[in-house]
């Protein structure tokens, strides 16, 4: 004997959504930790040394954050302007900051005053960076000029003037310590090697740069400018290849992930952007404010964005023991008394079990439609709750009514209130395509059952023109629609080369002689 | 022909056993049904298929057990003959000829001697059923003609549940329509009882089933809108009384009472046995959900044991606690079969509708029920007319990983439901487990479907009468799921059949007249193929060496075959086809033909025309359902006409729903050999003991055959006076001098052991011995003697009956 196969509720993709791995991997963080800071926070680096502190630059201060905590566990207050460009070295245990009078800070992570200063840019530094040997910085600024700076002995080493506008973006190469890139607002991003002093590749991006990006492996090249994101391959000697445009504001972010170099970028219209390796846009957090600096942590952990409002979002990523904490202390089991006795009873070789039939647990409208009460299933279906959190669940209950041929017998003999609750229902849901066939016959049959009665009650006749006039509305998009495709259609059958079209009537010619 | 004799059409298993009530055997050991033209034994404990009684030449259309004898049975056939049998050991013991086409059999142990009565349809009247009293002869002959027949109503129900015997079978009571008649024995006198055929509230009173209760005189009557009358008083004509109780929604199939008449048990389409207590109104208790509509419903004699049989053709055994103990399924035919014939690539099982909303997996090597596949996994609401999801096509790849299957609702209203669904082989649970289920595939309804033949890459194409056909991929950008790879249409015409190559890299899809060849890599369209007129109806391609043909046949009676390098017609025949079928381990190619009411087939290979072997009249029906099963061990026929059914096997469905295959010499030569080896695989097991003692029966017979009648016959006045002759007689029936002798031979290995200790006896014994040497015993061997057979031969040589070869001599 079979048991009773409860009804199915189908899960309907909505249009326009696709789940893939990469969403899934993304949309695995915690909701974001908000800590605010002074100012617009213009840097966030994260070190690279575990437990993976960061440092965020917000006025005239920095911020060393731990990974889970809310409260600074350092900061650097002694800038006498607003600080720009916080940045570890290698090692983490040096970090550099430029600032708005030009001055270059060196730190010690553990002290508070600057080890070292560097001075001799005339004007605010908002780039600086360590080389990849740790003993030297190097510093963009404002002043056109791009210096290297000694940290030992805190001389500058040289200095380059190349760029014709404020320079903005700096990225040293990892590998080879004598490489680096800058990125200006002259719309050009150029690579330096400090072994000729003078750049060796000069890209053209179009527009004011905001940032450069280098990839791990170093022959991929990310700048970020305007609404642009363009990917410049380096071994083919500054090869554009190619330039995005996802948002509808300032690029003013980027950075890459750990897992796998998946490309963020952050703007002022408040996204971040994941892109897939092929660079298609795989997800998007949304912030509240235009987001100006952004950066991820190593084995991504956690992703931290500061905006022009001076908020850090901090999201942390979900693991799987969360996930399994919160299930299992959902899942708590009956209560103690009644159920524990025997829990733990082990039962001896030559016992002889006697397994107890389990139980099959139904929802409501199941045990109702299991007893044909089909009025009653209706009405489960369409509490309150059941009606506007999960109409998929009210919907499928009705076409399985309409699979038993019952659907009429539950509609009928409905007084004004749970009618005007059918017809409210309909008039939300009836546009959803997943619902319009099952919810468009529940209409007719509606009409059908109640059409001498309708007069008397105005709220059901109120219902039914507003059902009316959605409808017309609904079916006039819909031609129209139809139109379009037509003229689309005509348009792809014009455009596409003549071959095949060619192709077909010598056949028919054929076929038609065959006949004759 | 020649071909006729060596490959024959043999229906193999898998027929109905639903068609009558199954019978539990008193001991509630056996379940036996009528299946076919055999009765088939089960056990009711393991549900195993024990034997079948075969000797029916058409199908057997009642059985019941013999009252006088409870190990016994009788059927009742079509073919006019009513059998007795011992079910236990399978045995046929006797055949009565009757004459006529027989429908039914009804037994009652109150009777004087053994009468039947059974349902025959005489071959004057059609469509007009009598009821028949019979009684059968007394003889010893094995085939008796029963010419006895006296006629008890000439107009009765074709419907055998409408008949049954009344209390200690005084009398027997029979419905058709709306009239219940009772027909008195004793009196020799039927009394009639007619109810409206619809009162006000529009009560369908026509009658179905009848029980009389075993100890009461009351009679249970179902009706066809599922109300229950039980009436009592049926004595008097004019006092008659019923009562009315009212539970099933639908027709009322079968009612049963049980042995001692407490409970009543009815059941009807909604598939739900009811048992109610006699006598205590509406008290019922209910067992839901048993499988398809219940048809009958048997009790055992003892009443411990229910049994139903279901639409779904299956006997369900149920304890009289109401638990199911036991299903015994056959192959299950619902009302058509809407997919094609497949097979399974993994188990090789036969693959086909079944339950509704189920495709069945049956196993044709073992003919045993596997398992069901729920597809539609939607509770199913037995209700008479209502539109239910049935799964109408279904198709594997080529390595038995997916399957896809179509479920179709709405068949007879306009609203068509359809949904595409796409299942993978789970490893770990052994079975199929749904991966895609696409709700609007197409616009309107599909009508084929068929996966790509590849290994590397599966792929599905669906035509539909939308105009269009698609294909289908799993993961176009997510890896696990199935979705649309590509649309394609020809001229807006209705695409019918498509069929992928045998390196699947050319698809054939046929568009009504035109059959279209597209590339599977670029979706190119590289030709298209056209020999009008008439739609094409079938398509496939070649196989192995011939896999650059493609045939097609055509609704105006044209078997058309392509050569794919020149996209010429390479030969034509004028054939009407109904169902073309390739063979996938071989080039072969299986063509049925309908002409003038019965079924051709031919097979042939496509690169020439002309049939490799023809059968003709394989049967009298179309066919439209074929399938090749690979062979689990090659047969190597060498003979050309059966060289086809080497790799694999064909098999067909008629419209009847029989499954016939084509069976060959060697296959049944091979079955043959094998049962004989059963034989002596038997007579291993048993003990020397017995092997003694048999020897002995069978030489007592062979011997005393011929003296004992010649004894008796002589007259007595010859014979010398009785004092003399007892002895001798009695002796003679002890052993001879000729049976021991040929014992000894066989006998010599066992009694080796004992040689030693009988030596002085085998002293005495010696002379006798040696004048049985010089009689002319052909053989060598020392004969040697069991101590009782010894002392029996001394006796036995001490009276002189020389006198009696005189006799025996000079008689015959």
């Amino acid at each position: 004997m079979a048991s009773f196969k409860p009804t199915k509720v189908q899960f309907l993709p909505k249009l326009g959504e696709k789940v893939t791995e990469e969403t899934l991997y993304w949309k695995n963080y915690k909701s974001p930790v908000q800590i605010k800071e002074f100012g617009a926070i213009t840097k966030i680096d994260f070190s690279p040394l575990p437990p993976h502190n960061y440092a965020v630059t917000a006025s005239t201060r920095i911020h060393i954050y731990g990974p889970h905590s809310q409260e600074p566990i350092r900061s650097f207050t002694r800038f006498r302007d607003t600080a720009y460009g916080g940045r570890f070295r290698g090692d983490g245990k040096l970090l550099v900051a430029g600032s708005e009078e030009g001055l270059i800070r060196l730190f010690d992570i553990s002290g508070r005053v600057a080890l070292r200063q560097f001075k001799g840019h005339s004007k605010a530094v908002h780039m600086t960076s360590f080389l990849s040997d740790g003993f030297r910085v190097v510093s963009g600024s404002d002043d056109l000029s791009c210096r290297v700076w000694d940290v030992p002995s805190a001389v500058e080493l040289s200095s380059l003037t190349e760029h014709t506008d404020y320079i903005r973006a700096l990225a040293p190469s990892k590998l080879n310590p004598d490489l680096f890139v800058t990125g200006s607002y002259d719309h050009t991003v150029k690579v330096f090697d400090m072994r000729s002093g003078s750049s060796v590749m000069t890209m053209q991006h179009g527009h004011p740069v905001e940032c450069v990006l280098l990839y791990p492996s170093e022959a991929l090249l990310v700048s970020t400018g305007g609404r642009y994101v363009k990917v410049w391959d380096l071994l083919k000697g500054g090869q554009e290849l190619v330039s995005l445009k996802n948002h509808h504001k300032t690029v003013t972010c980027a950075c890459l992930s750990s897992v796998g170099n998946k490309l963020l970028t952050g703007s002022l219209d408040r996204h971040v952007k994941v892109y897939n390796s092929s660079y298609k846009v795989v997800h998007n957090f949304d912030c509240d404010a235009s987001i100006l600096s952004m950066a991820i942590a190593p084995d991504d952990e956690a992703l931290a964005v500061g905006m022009t409002n001076g908020v850090l979002s901090v999201r942390h990523r979900r693991h799987q023991k969360d996930k399994e904490m919160l299930t299992s202390r959902r899942r708590r089991g009956p209560s103690y008394q009644v159920f524990v006795k025997g829990k733990n009873f082990v039962p001896r070789q030559d016992d002889f079990l006697v397994s107890k039939p389990v139980k099959q647990y139904l929802r409501k409208y199941d045990k109702q439609l299991k007893s044909f009460e089909v009025s009653k299933a209706l009405d489960t279906a369409l509490q309150t709750w059941t009606r506007t959190s999960k109409p998929d669940v009210t919907v499928v209950v009705i076409i399985e009514l309409n699979r038993r041929g019952t659907l009429k017998n539950a509609l009928a003999g409905r007084n004004e209130e749970s009618l005007t609750k059918i017809l409210n229902f309909l008039l939300k849901h009836i546009f959803d395509p997943r619902f319009s066939r099952p919810l468009l016959m529940v209409g007719d049959i509606v009409l059908d059952l109640y059409q001498q009665v309708f007069h008397q009650s105005p709220v059901v006749e109120r219902l039914l023109q507003r059902l009316m006039e959605v409808l017309g509305r609904e079916a006039e998009l819909q031609q129209e629609l139809l139109q379009v495709l037509g003229i689309l259609d005509t348009l792809f059958t014009s455009l596409t080369p003549r071959k095949e079209a060619l192709a077909a009537p010598p056949v028919a010619q054929e076929s038609q002689l065959q006949a004759a | 022909m020649v071909e006729k004799s060596d490959v024959r059409v043999v229906r193999c298993g898998g027929s109905k056993i639903n068609l009558r009530p199954p019978i539990i055997s008193t001991d509630s050991r056996f379940v036996l049904c009528a299946s076919g033209d055999s009765v088939k034994v089960y056990s009711t404990r393991t549900e195993e298929w024990l034997h079948s009684l075969q000797g029916h030449t058409n199908q057997v259309t009642g059985i019941a057990l013999n009252p006088a004898n409870h190990l016994q049975v009788y059927s009742c056939s079509a073919d006019g003959t009513v059998k007795l049998w011992d079910f236990i050991d399978g045995i046929l013991i006797k055949t009565f000829i009757i004459g006529y086409r027989l429908f039914a059999i009804y037994v009652s142990e109150k009777h004087d001697g053994i009468s039947l009565f059974t349902n025959i349809l005489p071959e004057n009247s059609d469509k007009c059923f009598q009821l028949v009293a019979v009684h059968l002869p007394k003889s010893a002959e094995q085939e008796v003609e029963a010419k006895e027949l006296s006629a008890v109503s000439s107009r009765i129900s074709p419907n055998p549940s409408c008949t049954a015997f009344g209390r200690e079978g005084q009398y027997i009571a029979f419905a058709r329509h709306l009239q219940l008649n009772v027909y008195f024995f004793r009196k020799q006198k039927t009394y009639s009882f007619s109810l409206k055929a619809t009162d006000k509230k529009g009560a369908k009173n026509a009658f179905t089933c009848i029980a009389c209760h075993p100890a009461d005189d009351c009679i249970a009557t179902g009706h066809e809108d599922g109300k229950i009358r039980l009436w009592r008083n049926f004595i008097h004509t004019k006092e008659y009384t019923y009562s009315t109780q009212h539970w099933h929604h639908n027709a009322v199939n079968t009612l049963c009472f049980t042995p001692e008449g407490t409970n009543l048990l009815s059941g009807g389409i909604e598939s739900v046995l009811v048992q109610w207590q006699y006598g205590a109104g509406n008290r019922k208790e209910f067992l839901p959900r048993l499988g398809g509509s219940i048809l009958h419903v048997s009790t055992s004699s003892d009443g411990q044991l229910f049994c139903t049989s279901h639409s779904d053709n299956k006997i369900t055994v149920i304890e009289s606690s109401f638990k199911v103990c036991g299903v015994i399924q056959g192959l299950v035919k619902g009302d058509a079969v809407f997919t094609d014939l497949m097979i399974d690539p993994r188990s090789k099982a036969l693959v086909l509708n079944g339950k509704p909303g189920h495709l069945q997996f049956y196993s044709l090597l073992r003919d045993k029920h596997l398992y069901n596949l729920d597809i539609v996994q939607q509770e199913y609401i037995y209700e008479a007319g209502l539109d239910q999801f049935e799964v109408v096509k279904a198709a594997f790849d080529i390595k038995g990983y997916w399957l896809a299957t179509v479920e179709e609702r709405g068949q007879k209203s306009s609203d068509l439901e359809f949904v595409l669904k796409l299942w993978a082989y789970d490893e770990r649970t052994q079975s199929f487990v749904l991966n895609t289920t696409i709700t609007a595939a197409h616009t309107d309804r599909i009508i084929s479907m068929c996966f790509s033949s590849s290994e590397e890459t599966t792929m599905l194409v669906t035509t539909a009468e939308d105009g269009q056909f698609k294909a289908w991929c799993q993961g176009a950008d997510d890896q696990s799921f199935w979705s649309c790879d590509f649309v394609g249409s020809y001229h807006n015409l209705t695409p019918t059949n498509c069929s992928f190559s045998a390196d699947s890299s050319l698809l054939a899809v046929s568009f009504q007249e035109v059959i279209t060849i597209w590339s599977p890599d670029t979706w190119e369209l590289l030709t298209t193929l056209c020999q009008p007129p008439g739609v094409v109806r079938d398509l496939c391609f070649g196989q192995l060496s011939c896999s650059k043909y493609l045939i097609a046949t055509t609704t105006r009676n044209l078997l058309c075959c392509w050569n794919l390098l020149t996209c010429a017609l390479e030969w034509s025949t004028s054939v009407e086809v109904s169902k073309l079928q390739p063979d996938p381990l071989s080039e072969n190619v299986a063509a049925f033909s309908y002409q003038s009411k019965h079924t051709d087939l031919f097979v042939f290979k496509p690169n020439e025309p002309r049939p490799l072997f023809t059968h003709k009249n394989v049967c009298s029906e179309k066919i439209h359902r074929a399938v090749f099963v690979p062979r689990e061990e090659l047969l190597n026929n060498c003979d050309e006409s059966s060289q086809w059914l080497n790799r694999s096997q064909l098999y067909f469905l008629t419209q009847n729903m029989d499954l016939l295959t084509f069976s060959t010499a060697t296959e049944e030569d091979r079955m043959l050999s094998s049962s004989k080896r059963l034989v002596i695989d038997d007579s291993i097991a048993v003990t020397p003991f017995y092997l003694l003692l048999g020897k002995h029966r069978q030489q007592q017979q062979k011997l005393n055959t011929p003296s004992h009648p010649a004894l008796l016959h002589t007259p007595a006045h010859v014979l010398p006076a009785a004092s003399v002759l007892c002895s001798m007689f009695v002796s003679s029936l002890l052993i001879s001098n000729t049976g021991v002798r040929e014992m000894e031979s066989s006998e010599q290995e066992m009694n080796s052991e004992k040689e030693e200790e009988h030596s002085e006896e085998e002293m005495e014994a010696c002379d006798s011995q040696q004048e049985l040497r010089a009689q002319g015993s052909v053989d060598e061997v020392t004969p040697k003697l069991s101590k009782a057979q010894e002392r029996e031969l001394k006796r036995v040589r001490k009276t002189d009956f020389s006198w009696m070869a005189g006799l025996i001599d000079s008689k015959p």
